[in-house]
């Protein structure tokens, strides 16, 4: 919009300025988010009174564990144009295979790894069937989420407690924080987990691939991508941290039982969206899930802290805020929105 | 095209005939259908009458899907729609009148058709991608469900509304004939007019539909609107068989099923061409799948797990990569000493005629591009 009278440096200065604004757009779904968390978490302390505290704020994180561990999974995906509706099933499948082997005997240092496997197999064979026989990502993950469940089932179709001593070490290990407040191992090891995967996303060759396949599969491929390792990289992902997300589970509810996390891929699936990331990939950020787990995290707390709102307005809620969210999305970016 | 289409269903016609034997060798008894106080009873009259609720969601899914969508909420809509019917009837002053029944499908239709539109309205007016727009009420909608129900398992008592599930017209259920009914009205509305034409247009290339003077908001948000409608038939169904709704449960992944029905019938998630008759076979499929595990006694903590074995044989089959791979063994055996001619020439002598280079040693380097 400069006038060609304009001086050339006045000119360059407003490119630069625009180019800048252009820059942030992107990062505006993200800051939204965030900036309904903040609105969410204030308008909870606003009328409950112990609301506004550290301890509640960091339990957000302790009683989310599992979900911010699966929904990193799921943004993987996601970013690359797929969908992984497995989540929820290989989640209650690692919680099985630990309560299993460790009732069986074995040691907890190779119980944990075997779960992590097992997840991330099932992942990878959901990959190779959707990259290498075209099967639509929607149907092979469901296929997957039939079969991760049915194979809890075939484990046992009781619930099974834990109680090996490492595994309640790990899950009663506080770290304490400054101001008498403390995270669970669990909380700090989502942290970590979508620290790594933001750093993978960004400063990786494969990360970037990721934002490339999902931005256009066709595009990447000319550009000489590995598209195929990374759509079978990103399943095998998402398999993986579900089966963290199971391991985060153990210690968050220490059974093992085939009907946990029934409809958690959802959930995951929602706070991805609620996130700023687009379902039809190529755009979104880690950070963006992480706070939209945290989103729904509040929710639920405020309706704890209501008590008499009856479960059912969660979801009547967290469907108001997807709507909500995804307005918000198709205001904010009617071109990328397509 | 006529034998592309026949094709593409010959997979799901041998899986569910593959089936049906199955089930013949476990248990002879299977075929056998008996008349039994006005109305038929036997396993197969079973699937088809327990499988009534699914083959309905389904056709209705198969429009969404052929239009590039896909509808995540019908399960909520099945709930909502259960919900409602019930709730109006157990709090009617009259709960076993015909009239009460009447008014209570009337508003459970009604509103499950509203819920459609509402997914119609997103899609194609706000232009949300479908998989979201619909997650927005398959989360919310089970708790409008559990909101109408007061968060309990809302039972009723009124015969005329059982009926729906356990009565029967010539002794054919009536479940039966309500899912034969949708199927051939969908049929006559979509086949024997361009409709069909249309929605295959819009959804094999959203653009060139559009450039082709097709309205594609007003045909989208009608599909829309029919998959709610077919969601709200289906939950009235299921709740009628119970006598009660459950807003927690009812119609619980039954979307899933749906879609894989719809699959499994040969329509492809990426929209354009679809087949009625591939989803009523993908629908009863699935059904014989849920029946195949109790009558063959598959024990039922591996019953998921034979499912998904099934599904991804079925995708699989549909992979012309796979099917490829599968036959390559013997196909190399065979033409070992032949010169490696393509599988299929027939389609490309105009092509050669074209290029003026293109001679026919240049044919087997020409190889056919599968996306």
């Amino acid at each position: 919009m400069t006038l060609p009278s304009a001086p050339p440096a006045l000119s360059a200065a407003a490119s630069r300025t625009r180019k800048l604004l252009e820059g942030q757009r992107r990062f505006i779904p993200v800051t939204m988010a965030g900036l309904v968390l903040v609105l969410v978490f204030a308008a909870g302390s606003l009328r409950y009174t112990g609301f506004l505290e550290p301890q509640v704020a960091l339990n957000l994180l302790v009683n989310n564990s599992f979900l911010i561990v699966l929904a990193v999974g799921v943004t993987f995906v996601i970013l690359a144009g797929g969908i992984d509706l497995s989540t929820g099933s290989v989640l209650a499948l690692s919680t099985m295979i630990c309560a299993w082997l460790l009732r069986e005997g074995w040691p907890p240092l190779l119980v944990i790894p075997a779960a992590l496997a097992a997840g991330a197999v099932i992942g990878l064979a959901q990959g190779c069937i959707i990259h290498f026989y075209g099967v639509q990502p929607f149907i092979a993950t469901l296929g997957g989420m039939f079969f991760a469940r049915g194979l809890c089932y075939l484990i046992s179709t009781e619930s099974i407690p834990i109680t090996d001593p490492l595994f309640t070490a790990l899950a009663q290990a506080r770290i304490p924080l400054p101001g008498g407040t403390s995270l669970t191992l669990g909380a700090l090891l989502a942290l970590v987990v979508a620290g790594v995967a933001a750093y993978v996303l960004h400063r990786t060759r494969f990360g970037r691939s990721v934002y490339a396949v999902g931005g256009s599969e066709s595009s990447a491929m000319l550009m000489g991508l590995a598209v195929g390792r990374v759509k079978v990289g990103v399943y095998t992902i998402s398999g993986f941290c579900a089966a963290l997300g199971g391991v985060l589970y153990t210690f968050y509810i220490a059974s093992g039982n085939s009907l946990h996390g029934l409809g958690m891929e959802l959930d995951a699936i929602a706070a991805v969206v609620i996130g700023g990331t687009l379902l039809t990939g190529g755009f979104g950020y880690v950070m963006g899930s992480v706070i939209g787990v945290l989103t729904l995290g509040t929710i639920q707390t405020i309706l704890v802290f209501e008590g008499t709102l009856s479960s059912w307005w969660t979801k009547i809620v967290a469907g108001a805020l997807l709507f909500a969210f995804i307005l918000l999305q198709r205001a904010l970016a009617p071109r990328a929105a397509k | 095209m006529r034998a592309a289409q026949l094709r593409r269903l010959v997979w799901p016609l041998l899986v569910l005939a593959g089936l049906l034997v199955a089930n013949l060798v476990a248990t002879p008894g299977f075929f056998e259908v008996r008349i039994q106080g006005g109305r038929l009873y036997g396993s197969l009259i079973d699937i088809l009458h327990f499988g009534a609720p699914l083959l309905l969601i389904s056709l209705g899914m198969t429009l969404v899907i052929a239009l590039r969508g896909i509808d995540l909420s019908v399960g909520a809509v099945v709930a909502v729609s259960g919900a409602l019917a019930c709730t109006i009837i157990a709090s009617s002053a009259d709960p076993g009148s015909v009239q009460t029944a009447a008014i209570a499908v009337a508003v459970a239709l009604g509103a499950s058709a509203l819920l459609g539109l509402w997914n119609g309205f997103l899609v194609a007016v706000l232009q949300i991608q479908p998989i979201v727009a619909t997650l927005i009420l398959m989360v919310a909608g089970r708790g409008v469900a559990q909101l109408i129900t007061g968060g309990q398992i809302t039972t009723v008592n009124s015969e005329p509304y059982r009926q729906i599930a356990a009565g029967s017209l010539a002794t054919v259920p009536v479940t039966v004939l309500l899912a034969a009914a949708t199927v051939l009205l969908m049929w006559l509305l979509v086949r024997r007019t361009a409709l069909g034409l249309l929605i295959e247009a819009i959804g094999g290339n959203a653009e060139a539909g559009r450039l082709a003077g097709i309205r594609a908001t007003g045909l989208t948000v009608a599909a829309y609107t029919f998959c709610g409608l077919c969601a709200g038939l289906a939950g009235i169904i299921i709740s009628a068989n119970t006598g009660s709704a459950d807003g927690n449960n009812a119609g619980l992944w039954i979307e899933l099923d749906a879609i894989l029905a719809v699959v499994i019938g040969g329509t492809l998630l990426t929209g354009g061409r679809f087949s009625i008759v591939g989803t009523v076979l993908g629908a009863l499929i699935v059904q014989t799948l849920s029946t195949t595990v109790y009558t063959m006694g598959v024990p039922p903590e591996s019953a998921q797990v034979f499912k998904a074995l099934v599904v991804f044989l079925v995708c699989l089959l549909q992979s012309p990569r796979f099917r490829a791979q599968l036959v390559a063994p013997f196909r190399r055996g065979k033409t070992s000493h032949e010169p490696p001619a393509p599988s299929e020439p027939p389609p490309q002598d105009e092509e050669s005629d074209v290029s003026p280079t293109g001679t026919s040693a240049g044919a087997p380097d020409r190889r056919e591009v599968q996306r």
